[in-house]
């Protein structure tokens, strides 16, 4: 048996099981499968859109143990006992998030392939800065590229969305 | 844009990691936070055989206060380093500049001190290394051994370190009593490299400037300090504008900026007079 690590085989299958918005998901993959290409070919969670893949872009933006984070500058091997959120996980049709549903008030999306990435930008803001002021929420999603909106109605969303879980939280207080 | 295949090392202690890295040389590259890594990977500028990931390397995590130093592990967050209420007590210019490394998102998983072994003239922290004349840990097959910070950097992404090294942590050194501290840049975009960036460091007594050292961003191959102390001794919040044209001048002959699509290399110059000058009144009338 040869124990040296320079001649594993570096197209090997590592098994990969990792928690994605609260249920199991595994899949055996090569050592360089992207936490973006790992989301979306592997577990088929295609919400979570894939831009520049160079962490520019911002539209693969995931949250990983709460904090947002670019799924294309992980590998799918390093999300091993991590909680992965998704767009996915920020809410349904039947029941959009607060996000979501400003959006939609608001208009914050046309072509929507950024919005992922947004959603849950905004999703993890939020809960750390609950009221923000317009400034904040510009601040807050200059590191997301979007080629249609302009940005001010995703500014607007920010808010929107603001009051919106505030308004949620009220009525389960 | 998608990695060439590697074999992927998941050391958990630091003899481990040494182990690996000593026997895979020149064919391994640390990972840590990856933010810079990875999209050099996706576009195959670099295509090492072996990654030794170090994020589940115990012991590696912590951000400490020590002595005259503040000492962060090789796998702390830019994110981690930022919210230091620790930190940021004895050392406000930390977070100071972190709050220009690129993004959240970004700053969550890079680290801090990732970006100074990957010594990117345009990274933040490489010149703050300097600045606060850190000490670079570093671990190897022959054991461990210490690096200062101006000595660490030797060009553009190079470093003293060998190729069967890696830094552990980076002592951060505590500024003299009386000290304040700033930073600023000029990006394009919020969270874009910086065209030209500063932090500076002035130590008054009674109300008068008796030290001054400043360190910049994208404007020099590789980090150094620029003693401000002769231009700016003496100097009051009052009349501190009395001295701008010697401070000016200064950072003007300090820099090397090379020009590209985004900015010449005269208006890099200018640019970095101009932020230091602005820097340093606004420090003063704090």
């Amino acid at each position: 048996m040869n124990t040296s690590v320079a001649t594993h085989d570096a197209e090997a299958l590592v098994p990969v099981h990792v928690t994605v918005n609260g249920a199991p998901y595994g899949a055996s993959v090569p050592a360089r499968r992207l936490l973006s290409d790992f989301l979306r070919h592997d577990l088929r969670l295609t919400g979570t859109h894939v831009g520049c893949e160079h962490g520019v872009c911002g539209a693969c933006t995931i949250l990983l143990d709460g904090e947002p984070v670019r799924s294309c500058l992980m590998f799918a091997v390093q999300a091993v006992g991590h909680e992965v959120t998704t767009v996915e996980g920020c809410g349904t049709i039947e029941s959009m998030g607060p996000v979501q549903q400003a959006f939609t008030e608001c208009h914050g999306l046309q072509c929507g392939f950024c919005t992922p990435g947004f959603i849950t930008t905004i999703t993890a803001f939020l809960k750390e800065n609950p009221a923000p002021t317009q400034d904040e929420a510009r601040e807050a999603i200059s590191g997301n590229l979007c080629r249609c909106t302009g940005y001010q109605n995703i500014v607007k969303s920010v808010l929107r969305a603001a009051e919106i879980a505030g308004e949620q939280a009220g009525k389960t207080r | 844009m998608k990695p060439a295949p590697f074999v992927h090392h998941a050391p958990r202690t630091l003899d481990e990691a040494v182990a690996v890295l000593a026997e895979v040389g020149h064919d391994g590259k640390v990972l840590a936070g990856g933010q810079s890594l990875i999209p050099m990977l996706s576009m195959r500028l670099a295509a090492p055989a072996h990654l030794v990931d170090i994020n589940g390397v115990a012991g590696l995590d912590s951000l400490t206060v020590d002595g005259g130093y503040v000492r962060v592990g090789a796998t702390v967050r830019h994110r981690g380093v930022e919210r230091s209420e620790e930190g940021y007590a004895v050392l406000p210019l930390l977070r100071q500049a972190l709050l220009n490394v690129a993004h959240p998102a970004i700053r969550n998983r890079g680290t801090t001190v990732g970006s100074i072994a990957h010594a990117d003239a345009a990274g933040e922290m490489p010149s703050i290394a300097v600045l606060t004349d850190a000490v670079i840990e570093v671990r190897g097959p022959q054991g461990s051994r210490e690096i200062a910070a101006g000595e660490f950097f030797t060009g553009p992404l190079e470093t003293e370190l060998a190729a069967d090294e890696l830094v552990t942590a980076v002592r951060f050194g505590r500024f003299a009593p009386g000290t304040r501290t700033g930073f600023v840049e000029s990006a394009r975009r919020s969270g874009d490299y910086a065209m030209a960036g500063v932090g500076v460091a002035l130590t008054a007594a009674e109300g008068t400037v008796t030290a001054a050292r400043a360190s910049f961003v994208s404007v020099t191959d590789v980090p150094d300090v620029l003693d401000l102390t002769p231009v700016l001794a003496g100097a009051s919040a009052g009349d501190i504008a009395s001295r701008s044209d010697d401070l000016v001048t200064a950072v003007r002959e300090h820099v090397a900026p090379e020009g590209d699509i985004h900015a010449t290399a005269d208006y890099r110059r200018m640019l970095a007079a101009e932020l230091t000058r602005r820097l340093v009144a606004e420090v003063m009338s704090r």
